[in-house]
């Protein structure tokens, strides 16, 4: 059965017919073709498809499309300001060499986002924490941990 | 004038796509009129196919097309191929048994793809592949090396008798034996290398079209060498012509060898595509790549390293049973072999070495290259032996190991490989200093006040990159030349464009071989772009694996480089009235020696493509080179890494303290982009010896560890930060004396980490991965033995 959603992402408004079954991340990568927002498994496992919805970071393989009727949704794809400039926490991950082929990255700067509102100060291993649900498989997580320090860093200061 | 930009931290330039998803990975990129593909794959471990009944899944929604082995085989489709020949002890060649791109009659492990769906969703894809009815006989399977050449083991393939694929040696036996009978002591070791997933995050996927017009292919896939990619594809399975089909790595999200190889699905969306007129799209759920991503290791072996009373080596015997899987794939033979045995010799003098190694086929996913492929084998052997001798013998590991290093170069070992530089001592150095080893015992008596235990180990490794001069590999059986290619473009305002047949895949190639560039032109970094990942932009290439890309890729570069500022300076003779011999070029600016005459990189560009006063009859237009470079040796970095663990006596759980890790790479170009190369070899090393196997049932040969739940790649919180450091001997026979840096992490860290953990254990025999019960276990028979 075809079911229309609507809902906002980064901004602006949209809507999709999909199938009762169709995941949010299915939405957001073939509907609406942002295909920043990346699958890395099956099984909620590795955070790659880690967006936000109303503010919250959320992995979107975990929910069908159905469930943000009405949501506001943000990908990776609306964080940088509208003139291109980076976000402080991506231009963290980008000073601080925090990503290798960049695969996992979408998920690790979303769920970075979120962390950093409640941590402007995190320790090391309070990061190392925050990423229990994020998979990396080429940085061994060193200068992403750096990153994510550096950036709510930078976040709190304003930057 | 520019700052020198090689050996410059500097921020990457492909970063910004990442990190705004505007990456363009295979399952990003979707054709008009794109379908979608599922395979249906076998879920018994060994079985014979009796019959696959397509219809109930044609007439299911959306379906376009259900092709089976049978298809394929009418089509004339080919086998994959394996591109390396072992000869046996015997001087036969390695039995290659056929490997359908769909199962032809058999299947012969879990996950052995016999049919593909094609819809014009991924989803009716899915539901549709379920509707295919296989009707399979199980046959009794076997998965584990050793039992797979006992007697009334199943047999896999019927030109393999005894499962077993070649038996190999290396080395002078009887030499090896006689040194172990006048020893003073012989330290002996059964080693586990455990099988492992590589599990890049990115899952393969390929995407094939056809297009009638043209009569030609594209392929986008996710892959580390596209040019080996459509040579094996179309020369050996499809049998097309090269210059019909093209071939795009785009972004790819991580590789660790796992996407060397030609796979099977790459071929079938590529042929079906033909037959259906549209572009067909497969992209791997995880539980698949687990099942069907060729594995790594897998290794059974007896070492035993022969001493004499003041602790100098000997010699060393090694006897491998190496698991191949049910099937070669690409590269698979000369693994355990070539890339493993001739590595033995490690950083030491040990002057007779044998090894033999028993490759098998059992009902198990393919094994290949892995990031290291060979080398860390190679290294758990030597580094966990030369512990174990030391802690037998009462000398100071470290002591031990200077005791035996090679400190004369170049340096021929008994197995093969010839070292041209190096300086061991120097990395043990600093290692120990960075480690602060000195301050050990210390912190050994903090640990015990806490209850818990400490250890340290040590791992100096070597290995052998940049492979390899295509004559050598030629001699030792590989079916390929192993150069490299590059092409620098000069445009006509002096900005440039280089094509590489080296492939990035998170190593950080556009900024690592822009440096080189910029730096060697004199030039801004922003004016260079570097291109790879496509058969229809780049001339040719053999791709990236065994930390070849800047030792070979960067050479051929540079061998390019050299060919404009060559021609540039004839260009820059004509316009300044000056002998070609007196024209030198200092980073940007072509200038006569001794006058102060000089014209700028981007004027000699721009009079080569607007020849209006040019010499004609010397001198073709343009500014546009080609190189192709075969290396003259293999590199070898090494280098010495020391860890220190605590555990928890009652629960086994294993806490990495500290890790120290200096390499000898060679010169290096971006120091941030290399220390993050040996962070992520780091934890895949800690990763095979702490957390991850790969295990299949032993009656029914399915995959237990089949997903991110049961087969633990480390997460942050299992891993520590680390200290690294570098130390320079410049490779002596490449131009930038570079020497490759990807794998050496993923190398050094399990004989390290497994030699601290024995250490805090007091245990001679503990196999990887240290997981706490393993641990906890080991304990409790220590304290019951």
């Amino acid at each position: 059965m075809a079911v229309k959603v609507s809902m906002k992402v980064n901004g602006k408004p949209v809507s999709a017919e999909v199938e009762e079954r169709t995941l949010l991340v299915t939405l957001i990568r073939e509907n609406l073709r942002l295909t920043g927002t990346h699958v890395g498994c099956d099984t909620a496992q590795c955070g790659a498809c880690t967006v936000h919805m109303n503010g919250k970071a959320i992995k979107s393989c975990s929910i069908v499309a159905m469930q943000a009727e009405g949501a506001d949704i943000l990908t990776i794809e609306g964080v940088a300001k509208a003139d291109g400039t980076l976000h402080p926490m991506q231009a963290a991950f980008k000073e601080n060499h925090g990503l290798q082929c960049g695969f996992c990255t979408p998920g690790m700067v979303m769920n970075a986002l979120e962390f950093a509102k409640g941590h402007p100060n995190p320790t090391e291993q309070e990061v190392r924490e925050s990423l229990e649900g994020n998979l990396c498989r080429c940085t061994g997580y060193h200068n992403i941990v750096k990153s994510i320090v550096a950036g709510a860093k930078a976040m709190a200061g304003g930057r | 004038m520019n700052a020198p930009l090689i050996g410059a931290r500097i921020a990457r330039k492909e970063d910004y796509r990442f990190l705004t998803g505007a990456g363009q990975y295979t399952d990003d990129v979707t054709l008009p009129r794109q379908t979608h593909a599922v395979f249906v794959r076998s879920p018994h471990a060994h079985a014979k196919i009796k019959s696959i009944r397509k219809d109930a899944a044609l007439k299911a929604p959306g379906v376009l097309a259900v092709y089976t082995g049978e298809d394929l085989a009418a089509a004339k489709v080919g086998g994959l191929p394996c591109g390396w020949l072992i000869t046996d002890v015997n001087g036969q060649p390695m039995k290659e048994p056929p490997h359908p791109c769909l199962a032809q009659g058999k299947a012969r492990y879990v996950g052995d793809h016999v049919a593909i769906v094609v819809a014009e969703t991924a989803e009716q894809a899915r539901d549709a592949a379920d509707l295919v009815q296989v009707d399979y006989e199980p046959l009794p399977a076997v998965v584990d090396a050793s039992k797979a050449r006992a007697k009334g083991a199943p047999q896999l393939h019927d030109n393999a008798p005894d499962n077993t694929c070649y038996v190999w040696a290396l080395g002078d036996k009887a030499a090896v034996d006689g040194a172990f009978a006048k020893a003073a002591h012989v330290t002996r070791l059964e080693l586990i290398n455990n099988r492992l997933v590589p599990n890049a995050i990115e899952p393969r996927a390929a995407n094939g079209s056809y297009s009638r017009a043209e009569d030609s292919y594209t392929l986008y896939v996710a892959n580390q060498n596209p040019h080996v990619e459509r040579l094996l594809m179309t020369a050996f399975v499809l049998g097309l012509p090269e210059h019909k089909v093209r071939v795009v790595a785009g972004d790819v999200g991580g590789g660790f060898g796992s996407k060397i190889y030609l796979y099977a699905e790459d071929v079938v969306v590529t042929w079906a595509s033909r037959q259906l007129g549209r572009p067909v799209k497969w992209t791997a759920e995880r539980s698949e790549s687990y099942v069907s991503d060729a594995h790594g290791r897998d290794h059974h072996t007896i070492a035993e390293l022969a001493l004499d009373k003041d602790g100098k080596f000997l010699a060393m015997r090694v006897q491998t049973t190496a698991n191949m899987g049910a099937y070669l794939s690409t590269f698979a033979s000369c693994i355990p072999t070539i890339l493993y045995a001739t590595l033995l010799a490690g950083q030491y003098t040990t002057p007779l070495i044998h090894c033999e190694v028993t490759a098998v086929f059992t009902n198990t996913a393919p094994v290949d290259a892995y990031r290291g492929a060979g080398r860390p084998e190679a290294t758990y052997v030597v580094e966990r032996l030369v512990e174990t001798a030391a802690r037998e013998m009462k000398i100071d590991p470290a002591d031990l190991r200077r005791r035996n290093f090679i400190t004369t170069f170049p340096y021929q070992t008994p197995v093969a490989l010839c070292y041209d530089t190096g300086n061991y001592n120097a990395t043990m150095d600093a290692a120990q200093k960075l480690a602060d080893v000195a301050g050990y015992a210390a912190r050994k008596k903090d640990s015990e006040a806490k209850g818990k235990l400490r250890g340290i180990g040590y791992a100096a490794y070597i290995e052998a990159c940049g492979i390899a001069p295509s004559a050598v590999a030629g001699s030792l059986g590989a079916r390929a030349g192993l150069f490299e290619a590059g092409e620098i473009r000069v445009h006509p305002t002096g900005s440039v464009t280089v094509f590489t047949g080296s492939h990035s895949h998170g190593q950080g190639h556009e900024t690592t071989f822009a440096q080189v560039v910029a730096d060697r032109l004199g030039m801004p970094i922003e004016n260079v772009d570097i291109v790879h990942g496509d058969t229809s932009k780049v001339l040719f290439g053999m791709g990236t694996y065994g930390s070849r890309s800047i030792a070979v890729g960067g050479t051929a570069i540079v061998k390019a480089l050299d060919k404009i500022i060559a021609k540039g300076k004839k260009i820059a003779a004509h316009l300044m009235e000056a002998a070609e011999s007196d024209v030198e070029y200092d980073r940007g600016e072509f200038k006569v020696a001794g006058t102060d005459k000089k014209k700028m990189f981007g004027e000699v560009a721009f009079a080569a493509y607007v020849p209006h006063n040019y010499p004609h009859d010397k001198l073709e237009p343009g500014l546009n080179e080609n190189a192709f470079y075969d290396p003259a040796n293999f590199t070898f970095p090494a280098g010495t890494y020391i860890c220190e663990v605590e555990v928890d006596r009652d629960t086994g759980q294993v806490r990495i303290d500290r890790w120290a890790a200096v390499d000898d790479f060679g010169k290096i170009i971006n120091p941030m982009i290399v220390e993050g190369q040996v962070h992520g070899g780091l934890v895949q090393g800690i990763g095979q010896a702490l957390t991850e196997c790969c295990r299949y049932d032993d009656e029914s040969g399915q995959l237990v560890t089949g997903s991110f739940m049961d087969y633990c790649i480390p997460r942050a919180d299992d891993v520590p930060s680390f200290k690294v450091d570098t130390r320079e001997t410049p490779c002596t026979h490449n131009p930038l004396g570079v020497k490759g840096c990807g794998e050496a992490g993923a190398i050094g860290a399990p004989a390290a980490l497994m030699n601290a953990i024995t250490d805090a254990l007091g245990v001679k025999d503990l196999a990887m991965p240290a997981t706490a019960q393993t641990v906890w276990r080991a304990m409790q028979n220590r304290k019951a033995a």
